[in-house]
């Protein structure tokens, strides 16, 4: 099987390029990550990230064929050849498929992804009901890999501004949270031009989710939390 | 040399950012210590976002609980190798742990009442071996996840100090055995880092990737271990390994026993639910060693499953498709994913895989490491361990599913507040020991050398393999010494392996070479202690010794790097108010 694989060190002094790959014993069943970690066998500079191999810890996004993924859930039987392998778009590049994910993690800060509660705490949980909880599902799951806001032109234009898809995904599951007693703040934070407001329903974000998650109707619901408080 | 390194000052440093690591840095940051928290990956990829099933806690929402019922199970699951003490420490503060967690914002599942969601996990029981109890707090099948993120959520909130994608290679150590800090490697720059610090808590997981086929990440090398090992600390009860009975067979990923808490159950060849044979009343909810044990003889009698008879399946198409897109979304998308199965119409093929490293550096209830000396045991100053790769230990030679999650909140959170007291009493930085750095700036630039030679890809499939044949479910005197001279002879081999890759810039190669060095390490003390242990207790089974051993056996052992010295230390039998439960036989 033929890889294309976006090699660039920056102590060398060459410019980014393509590299040829070749793989030969393809196992069924076989994940981009491990044919990657195949390759790397053979030439240990190839530099990546990864950790579980099943999608949990999100390390390893990378853009594959043109589209962001998770190396590890990617089978290579279904990938057209050569398979080319690139670091997630429009983030500063260290090294190979290794991006500087700052920005991204700024952002996720940005918008208090942590419950906030006035009230004094009860000695047991807090209540919440089924169907309370049933309003997480689809928010929660998220494990900040970055394909999303990475796919998103919105964020390639306004990385420092725009929140991105994740982050705003992270705020409307607190906003969702029948625990949260913080909603005016998270929403007065997230008014303006650009925090949120860049989006432009593109939806490559949802096209991207390894988890199948949908940040663009967050932001949906985010904005008609804004209508609602308004009126 | 060393004068040129930069430093940096903290009142503690945290190495590992998993729940162990995270909750001990809440409970600093919380106290306005200073607190640098060091990972080799940004935080919310530590492996506790992996666990699935469950916290276990007596919280009584679903059937009748108490704390000591759930110390009860948990002596008995360790197969009573578990510190009495420490044990009723913790399962005491895990209700009120659990609460904490829920108010800190973690997404528990819920039952129609509002509280939090209940599931039956395997050796559980009411009044003291009874009926199941129902003790493992769930969020759907994800519950690692969601406590990892809040736990991260609210040290954010905090203002933890996070040096993310930085490798700890060595302890720092004075003459007078404090523990001054960590010399760190910043991975992106390739540059090295002094911190000092007046306490080091070690937080770094367990060492799942010993074993070719695992359920840990590929980050779980037990870089924590082979660090106290290399400051000449020992490590305790390394024989106790644990293999998970429901791994995906022959690839390793978990499929939580929270499956056959909802009422899923294994069979045969034959579609026979064979469980019940091997532990009569609690069936397919028995230990996890039982339920290996099990699977493992089955297969070896000609009972197994698939073209090779090599496995044998998880039925859950019985429970319908609603409950398991409900309770267990998490192993649906893995099966479907990794195997093209829908577990609501197929059974998923499983096999006992390397899960959970029971033993490691020895503490004391408070997070304290502590060592042996003439008379009794004294406390390393300055240094904490917790988690996965502390042995307090509450999981003694087999851990109960549900406790690992609870483990690394009780003890990360104690650790916290010992920490905090060891601060009021120990005001200043000690003098930095140059010595000591050096020998940890040698240990980093060991790996500069230029040469020919075996890769650190081929050491670690090697390693994997013999550790795979000769330290897994069953073992024998013959097969250990086997396994003892080739990983003996791995680590001769691994003195003679260069890099390719010199580069300093995000140098991955050279941070698994380091990895499988601590990985070797953490191989000889397993299988040393594992030859030495002349009994079958909990996950160590041996065939040529299948009994417990209670009067020659029921102590904990300790090995050291040097000399790969055994020592033991007795069980603590004595808990803190109730009375002591006796060893007894262990059934279910």
């Amino acid at each position: 099987m033929k890889f294309l694989i976006y090699r660039y060190d920056p102590e060398s002094g060459k410019k980014p390029f393509m590299q040829a790959f070749e793989l030969k014993d393809i196992e069924p069943g076989m994940m981009l990550r491990d044919a990657l970690l195949k390759l790397k066998a053979e030439d240990e500079t190839l530099a990546f990230r990864h950790s579980c191999g099943e999608g949990v810890c999100g390390s390893d996004a990378i853009n594959i064929n043109g589209k962001n993924g998770l190396g590890c859930l990617i089978p290579v039987s279904s990938l057209k050849e050569p398979v080319e392998v690139r670091p997630v778009p429009g983030m500063p590049i260290i090294r190979d498929l290794v991006v500087d994910m700052s920005q991204f993690y700024h952002h996720y800060r940005g918008v208090k992804p942590w419950l906030i509660v006035h009230d004094p705490e009860p000695e047991v949980e807090y209540l919440q009901s089924p169907q309370e909880r049933d309003r997480l599902d689809g928010l929660y799951e998220c494990i900040l890999c970055g394909c999303c806001s990475t796919s998103c032109p919105s964020f390639w234009w306004n990385p420092d501004k725009f929140r991105g898809p994740a982050a705003l995904l992270q705020s409307y599951r607190f906003l969702a949270d029948s625990r949260d007693q913080a909603t005016k703040e998270r929403l007065e934070d997230l008014d303006g031009p650009y925090r949120m407001f860049r989006c432009h329903t593109i939806m490559n974000c949802v096209n991207v989710c390894p988890k199948n998650l949908n940040p663009t109707a967050a932001i949906n619901n985010i904005k008609k939390l804004m209508v609602k408080d308004m009126v | 040399m060393s004068m040129d390194l930069p430093r940096r000052q903290f009142d503690t440093l945290v190495i590992g950012a998993g729940g162990g690591g995270l909750r001990a840095a809440l409970q600093l940051a919380q106290a306005d210590a200073n607190v640098a928290v060091v990972s080799k990956v940004f935080p919310t990829r530590s492996h506790t976002v992996a666990a699935q099933g469950g916290i276990n806690a007596a919280l009584a929402n679903v059937l009748p609980d108490n704390w000591h019922w759930h110390m009860y199970d948990t002596i008995k699951g360790s197969d009573y190798l578990g510190d009495q003490d420490a044990i009723e420490y913790m399962c005491r503060a895990a209700s009120h742990l659990v609460v904490e967690l829920e108010h800190a914002g973690v997404p528990f599942s819920r039952l129609d009442n509002g509280r939090i969601y209940q599931r039956p996990f395997g050796g559980q029981s009411q009044n003291f071996g009874g009926e199941q109890a129902a003790r493992t707090c769930a969020a759907a099948d994800r519950t690692g996840h969601v406590i990892l993120h809040s736990l991260y959520q609210q040290n954010i909130r905090a203002k933890t100090h996070f040096f993310d994608e930085y490798f700890a290679i060595d302890l720092i150590r004075d003459d007078n055995g404090f523990i001054l800090g960590a010399l760190v490697l910043e991975i992106e720059t390739g540059e090295p880092l002094l911190i000092e610090a007046k306490t080091t808590l070690l937080a770094t997981g367990g060492a799942g990737q010993l074993f070719r086929t695992n359920t840990n990440a590929h980050i779980n090398t037990g870089d924590g271990l082979a660090m106290a090992l290399r400051a000449g600390i020992p490590l305790q009860d390394m024989e106790f390994f644990q293999f998970h009975p429901t791994g995906i067979a022959g690839r390793g990923m978990l499929i939580t026993e929270g499956a056959r808490g909802e009422g899923g159950y294994l069979i045969n060849r034959d579609g026979e639910r064979f469980m019940e044979r091997y532990a009569p009343h609690a069936k397919d909810l028995a230990s996890r060693d039982v339920v290996s044990r099990a699977i493992y003889t089955e297969v070896k009698e000609g009972r197994g499953c698939g073209a090779k008879a090599d496995h044998v399946l998880l039925k859950l198409d019985h429970l319908g498709k609603a409950v398991l897109e409900k309770r267990l979304p998490g192993i649906c998308e893995t099966s479907r994913t990794f195997l093209h199965i829908e577990p609501a119409e197929e059974p998923i093929p499983v096999y006992p895989t390397a899960h959970y490293t029971m033993g490691g550096i020895p503490t004391n209830r408070f997070g304290q490491v502590v060592v042996p000396v003439e008379q009794g045991e004294e406390c390393i100053p300055g240094l904490y361990a917790a988690g996965e790769c502390a042995c307090v230990s509450v999981h003694g030679a087999n851990r109960l599913g549900g406790n690992s999650l609870l483990d690394i909140v009780v003890f990360g959170r104690a650790a916290g507040n010992d920490i905090i007291k060891f601060l009021r009493n120990n005001r200043y930085h000690r003098k930095i020991d140059e010595n000591s750095v050096q020998a940890a700036l040698d240990h980093l630039h060991r790996w500069d050398k230029k040469g020919e030679g075996e890769s650190v890809a081929e050491i670690r499939a090697d390693l994997q393999a013999v550790m795979e044949e000769y330290c897994g479910v069953f073992r024998t005197e013959e097969i250990l010494q086997q396994g003892v001279e080739k990983v003996l002879e791995i680590e001769q081999r691994m003195q003679h392996v260069h890099l390719k890759d010199h580069s300093r810039i995000f140098n991955t190669a050279r941070i698994e070479a380091m990895e499988v060095e601590n990985l070797i390490n953490i191989a000889v003390a397993t299988v040393t202690s594992a030859l030495a242990r002349q009994e079958s207790r909990g996950a160590h089974s041996r065939i040529d010794y299948p009994d417990r051993n209670d009067k020659q056996w029921l102590k904990h052992s300790l090995f050291f790097k040097e000399g790969r010295r055994l020592d033991y230390k007795p069980v603590t039998l004595q808990p803190l108010s109730v009375e002591t439960f006796p060893p007894k036989p262990r059934v279910y």
